[in-house]
């Protein structure tokens, strides 16, 4: 096909050479045309499908779904492949409604907005429904400090229970590149080697969850993702939850992207490094040592049933220390004591029992 | 302030150009929580220099821009790193970037690829 007279050389797709270039890759720098960049981007995530064989015939799948930007382009390109290459799997979409007014609500319209384009089951598990308690009356107990930790607990036993609930082994996640490159950031930065070959592996299948957990997007920019989202118009919500994100993980963001800006490759870099690091580091060390003395020892909870090295698991710790609080925060307030200083008498109270012990990978 | 105008540009004031202004992932909120804008931009910089993105971004973090958080937008003097900034639907990498002039009609987007998975 000879190129259009009104578009200079220099501006056309390098892949048809038959329209205008709409985006430079930054793995690449390959300058492509809108639909020469979707179908590229469908073709890579294809492959990173295929080559882990992640996927089985006949299987259901939970598209662990927030209503954000990951999780819909994921929706959106897994539906697609399917149709296209034939995998024969049914996906469903899982969300869980963490109890944030005005955040919460507004994403869960756009999951069963998705639900409808895609033609997807949806089903929703609230942490009220399984905990008793919401995040916001969880931040109204303990403050905004270290509310992230109790999600983060609450959100995996979430997945992990609404999968069980359908009958379905496997949940995929929208976590991009960019994700997991800031994840092994942070897990050098800490010298967390058992995190750090958890984060990079695609699939990953811990002691605690019979449900294994996995990652298509992983070799995907979050750049790409945007733009994905954007040319295809995909419907999507985009708010940053109200309650503070971690700091550390924040910091390692921003250092990710500026170092995006000088060199593009920087991210996939970052990842790769993290793959090979994690198969230089021991077996014994790929679990955390706490754990290993306890490998054998995993049993249920006593009081929820779910898979923990200890006699009860973190969720169910964690909703011992919200409830023994509740009564005792109701005489504080009383007496005038500043939320403030409560949440953060109770926050030394959390990190004394060691919560980090066990993966919080989220 | 440039004494030495050459005849061509002297006393020919440039009508201001008409922008589309487009804020989308998030970047919305630091915007009066508005995506769309239409802006009427000066055609020249203080110093006289044809108006280019690095000119509007300032424009609009001193004259759109009511949060006071201009770090989320602005950072370094440039754009934050992980907005994408998209000109007339392209990718601002091929137009080149800060230096792109811009044009009558142009529909600038900024879209934030930080918020929420
Ligand atoms: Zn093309
Ligand atoms: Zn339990």
């Amino acid at each position: 096909m000879s190129p259009p007279l009104h578009i200079p050389a220099s501006k056309l797709c390098e892949s048809c050479r038959a329209t205008r270039a709409l985006i430079s890759r930054p793995k690449t720098n390959q300058k492509l045309c809108k639909t020469c960049f979707l179908s590229t981007f469908e073709a890579e995530v294809h492959a990173t499908i295929v080559s882990t064989t992640l996927f089985t015939r006949g299987s259901r799948v939970a598209i662990g779904a927030s209503g954000g930007k990951d999780s819909t382009v994921l929706a959106s390109v897994l539906k697609t492949l399917n149709e296209r290459y034939d995998y024969g799997v049914e996906f469903v979409l899982l969300s869980i409604d963490e109890g944030i007014k005005g955040y919460r609500d507004d994403s869960l319209e756009t999951v069963k907005r998705n639900a409808v384009q895609y033609g997807m089951e949806l089903v929703i598990v609230s942490y009220e429904e399984l905990y008793g308690w919401s995040m916001d009356s969880v931040v109204e107990s303990i403050g905004k400090k270290g509310n992230c930790t109790y999600c983060g607990v609450f959100r995996r036993q979430a997945l992990d229970r609404g999968a069980e609930r359908l009958g379905i082994n496997h949940v995929v996640t929208g976590h991009n590149a960019d994700d997991i490159a800031e994840t092994v950031l942070m897990n050098l930065l800490r010298g967390d080697l058992p995190r750090l070959h958890r984060c990079t592996s695609i699939i990953t299948s811990s002691t605690s969850s019979p449900i294994a957990r996995s990652k298509p997007l992983k070799y995907a920019y979050e750049k790409e993702i945007v733009l994905y989202a954007l040319h295809k118009k995909l419907d999507y919500f985009s708010t940053e939850c109200i309650y503070s994100p971690e700091a550390f993980r924040g910091s390692a963001r921003t250092l990710i992207k500026a170092l995006e800006k000088v060199r593009p490759s920087a991210i996939l870099d970052i990842v790769r490094s993290g793959e090979a690091f994690s198969r230089m580091i021991p077996s014994q060390a790929q679990a955390s040592s706490a754990k290993l003395s306890q490998e054998s020892g995993m049993s249920n909870c006593t009081r929820c049933g779910y898979l923990t090295s200890q006699e009860l698991c973190k969720a169910c710790t964690l909703l011992d220390c919200l409830n023994k609080n509740r009564p005792k925060m109701a005489v504080e307030v009383e007496a005038g004591i500043e939320d403030e200083e409560a949440s953060s008498s109770l926050r030394r109270g959390m990190e004394a029992m060691k919560l980090a012990e066990e993966g919080i990978v989220n | 302030m440039n004494e030495q105008q050459g005849p061509s540009a002297n006393g020919v004031r440039s009508n201001p150009i008409s922008l589309n202004i487009e804020f989308s992932g998030g970047l919305e909120i630091l915007f009066s929580n508005q995506r769309d804008h239409r802006i009427q931009l000066p055609a020249k910089d203080s110093s006289g220099e044809p108006a280019n993105i690095m000119f509007l971004v300032h424009y609009l973090c001193e004259n759109l821009m009511k949060d006071r958080r201009k770090d989320l937008f602005l950072l370094h003097g440039g754009i934050r790193p992980g907005i994408l900034v998209l000109i007339n639907d392209a990718d601002w990498e091929l137009e080149g970037e800060e230096e792109y002039l811009v044009q009558d009609g142009d529909i600038i987007l900024f879209v934030s690829t930080l918020h929420g998975g």
